[in-house]
């Protein structure tokens, strides 16, 4: 941004924010320095919508009316209430949390927008320390989709988006109405009424595809009160799971070492000529147990119980044909 | 910071200089993240602006001494402006984020923030986000976690047994904490590791048995805190690449792992090109795919799977049948 142009904006603000009077764009034209360079009306009219439009941009909220009845044209001004931020007093140990706040973030958007909120709460008076390193630090990433959806929430705007299920490459196009994005165990999510579906339905971000289109009007979506988004999500995702069954496995000496972290050795047993344990472990998910045991090959073989041997010959089978296919 | 954020830098000047009068510029500018040249030409850019009339008496006034600046006249901008909705919920989320994670700083704190600044920024209040548990991590690894800050705040040693993932092997290590790390709710330890003679993460849910030292944690000068913008895998440019073929039952590979390359291939399959830096890690994966996944390159490691798939089969064969009753 040029100089002149960085100068008649401030003027701009600082011009609309001390009348109380709607100051009409002509007046402006007369007052606000910067406009006088403009050489035709249509220059400035051009002018003048784009530094409206900066000005929204940035966040500044410009009232528009008439002082009067007989007034022709509209005029503009700054309420200074809706343009101020609050009084805010931070204490040293809540100044440290927003600090850490401000570098959580895992993207340049958001992290740029808390950096924003950052310089006027600086400006507020509030005093942030940013040669603290914490002994802590931590990283949230967003998805692409996130501030589309958030927009949508916010404004209460139905979406469309392609979306693919987990393990499938068909992308299907859903209609939703959002509620609310959760963040659960570092994952995101959308939570809303799915109308293909006519039913509550959460989308994993990470698995939307391409644009989050709006649809409809702003403010059609309507969020019931009663459902608890956290919860949905929750409640969709697995839960703390209990051993459903116990597994007895020979392990070669030396080798498996994150299977026998986990197992109780009870005994010895050469295996063509290998000499190894004989253990037990505690099967949560039997089926990604099998994946788990069969990834070691030679060196963890189940003795019992015979389908977890079973599962596992299976796709030590698969494998080995797959690749002597070749 | 780029020319786009000049406009939110002057007009966040005036009412950030009121609050500290006689402050140094240098100070100022490195709060604003601009060089002090840049400050400079801000501060006389709005040293030209004012009240209409513009004349001496309405104009922003500065009073400069040595290296230090006052504001003498600030022609109504004495506020910031409010945050955006933008602003406010990339803040209030993170801080949300940050009260829910167990054991990072004093939560209590950070809800006493949320409060003041939900309530300073008013009407552009978030809404429409939840942030649940940001941590995944069972009872054992809350109890390590403990045993860690612990030993973080009084600032000992630590020795630690660790299961390295990669190459299938459990250690007993003394480490000097550095820090404590939570990405993508996988919480790390960051410390120096005497071992390895470098600074090393350890994921708190490996590390199997944890004790606190007598002796004082010392990591080295040279022990510099890990760049973990681009995440915790950081794959080195000679580590080996594989080319895999998964089926859609292995697609959740790529979600999981940082992959180079994606191609979507006919009947829902997926090539990826992968960086490993451990055969024996890369085999265990593939292996544990169960078919489900294909090595296309290098040879070798395709070999190495196929062998290993093979030796496996053939040893099962000499369990004695008593046992597998």
């Amino acid at each position: 941004m040029s100089t002149a142009r960085a100068e008649r904006l401030v003027n701009l603000v600082l011009a609309l924010l001390s009348t109380r009077q709607y100051l009409t764009a002509d007046r402006i034209r007369g007052i606000v320095p910067g406009y006088a360079d403009a050489s035709s009306d249509d220059a400035f009219s051009r002018m003048f919508e784009r530094d409206k439009t900066e000005l929204r941009e940035l966040g500044i909220p410009l009232e528009i009316g008439r002082n009067s009845v007989f007034d022709t044209s509209d005029g503009y001004r700054i309420a200074r209430r809706d343009y101020e931020l609050g009084e805010i007093e931070l204490a040293p140990d809540e100044a440290a949390a927003v600090g850490l706040a401000v570098r959580l973030w895992d993207s340049p958007e958001l992290t740029g927008q808390a950096q924003g909120a950052l310089v006027k709460l600086r400006a507020a008076g509030v005093e942030v320390d940013h040669n603290a390193a914490p002994v802590v630090e931590s990283r949230v990433r967003t998805e692409p989709a996130f501030s589309p959806l958030l927009a949508a929430v916010q404004s209460r705007q139905a979406v469309r988006f392609d979306y693919r299920r987990a393990g499938s490459a068909e992308r299907l196009t859903r209609t939703l109405e959002p509620w609310g994005v959760v963040s659960w165990r570092a994952r995101w999510y959308v939570v809303g009424h799915d109308r293909d579906r006519n039913a509550t339905r959460c989308f994993r971000l990470s698995r939307i595809s391409g644009e989050v289109k709006p649809v409809g009007r702003p403010g059609e979506v309507e969020r019931p009160d009663n459902v608890n988004l956290l919860e949905f999500v929750a409640g969709s995702s697995k839960s703390e799971a209990s051993p459903v069954a116990t597994a007895r496995l020979w392990l070669a000496d030396g080798r498996a070492a994150g299977i026998r972290r986990r197992a109780r050795l009870t005994g010895r047993l050469t295996v063509d000529g290998v000499e190894g344990d004989l253990a037990e472990i505690e099967l949560y998910y039997p089926e990604s147990a099998a994946d788990w045991i069969a990834g070691h090959g030679p060196d963890a073989l189940v003795l019992e119980p015979e389908v977890l041997a079973k599962s596992v010959a299976e796709r030590l089978t698969a494998v080995a044909r797959q690749e002597a296919r070749k | 910071m780029s020319s786009t954020d000049r406009m939110p830098r002057l007009l966040a000047l005036v009412p950030y200089l009121l609050a500290r009068p006689g402050i140094r510029i240098e100070d100022a500018a490195r709060d604003f993240g601009v060089t002090p040249k840049q400050l400079r030409r801000d501060l006389e850019l709005l040293w030209m602006c004012g009240l209409p009339g513009y004349g001496p008496g309405d104009l922003i006034d500065l009073s400069f001494e040595g290296e230090t600046v006052t504001v003498t006249f600030d022609a109504g901008m004495n506020r910031p402006l409010r945050l955006t909705g933008g602003e406010a919920t990339a803040l209030l989320v993170a801080l949300r984020a940050l009260a829910e994670t167990p054991g990072l700083l004093d939560t209590d704190a950070v809800r006493r923030a949320i409060a003041k600044i939900e309530s300073a920024a008013g009407q552009a209040q978030p809404s429409g986000v939840v942030v649940g548990l940001p941590v995944r991590e069972g009872e054992a690894t809350a109890r390590t976690r403990g045993v860690v800050q612990q030993a973080l705040q009084a600032r000992r040693a630590l020795r630690i047994r660790y299961y390295t993932a990669s190459r299938d092997e459990i250690t007993e290590r003394t480490v000097d904490p550095m820090r404590l790390l939570i990405v993508q709710a996988v919480g790390y330890l960051e410390a120096w590791c005497r071992r390895a003679e470098d600074v090393r993460l350890f994921r708190l849910d490996r590390i199997d048995d944890v004790r606190v030292l007598d002796e004082p944690a010392a990591p080295p000068p040279s022990a510099l805190p890990t760049d973990i913008s681009d995440g915790v895998f950081s794959p080195a440019p000679d580590q080996e690449i594989a080319e895999l073929v998964l089926d859609p039952d292995a697609r959740w590979v790529a979600e999981y792992y940082p992959v180079e390359e994606e191609t979507e291939l006919p009947d829902g399959r997926l090539r990826v090109r992968m960086r490993y830096g451990d055969e024996s890690w890369m085999t265990r994966l593939v292996l544990s795919l169960g078919g489900d996944a294909r090595v296309e390159n290098p040879a070798h490691l395709a070999e190495a799977v196929r062998q290993r798939a093979a030796d496996a089969l053939a040893r099962v064969r000499h369990l004695p049948s008593t046992l597998s009753q």
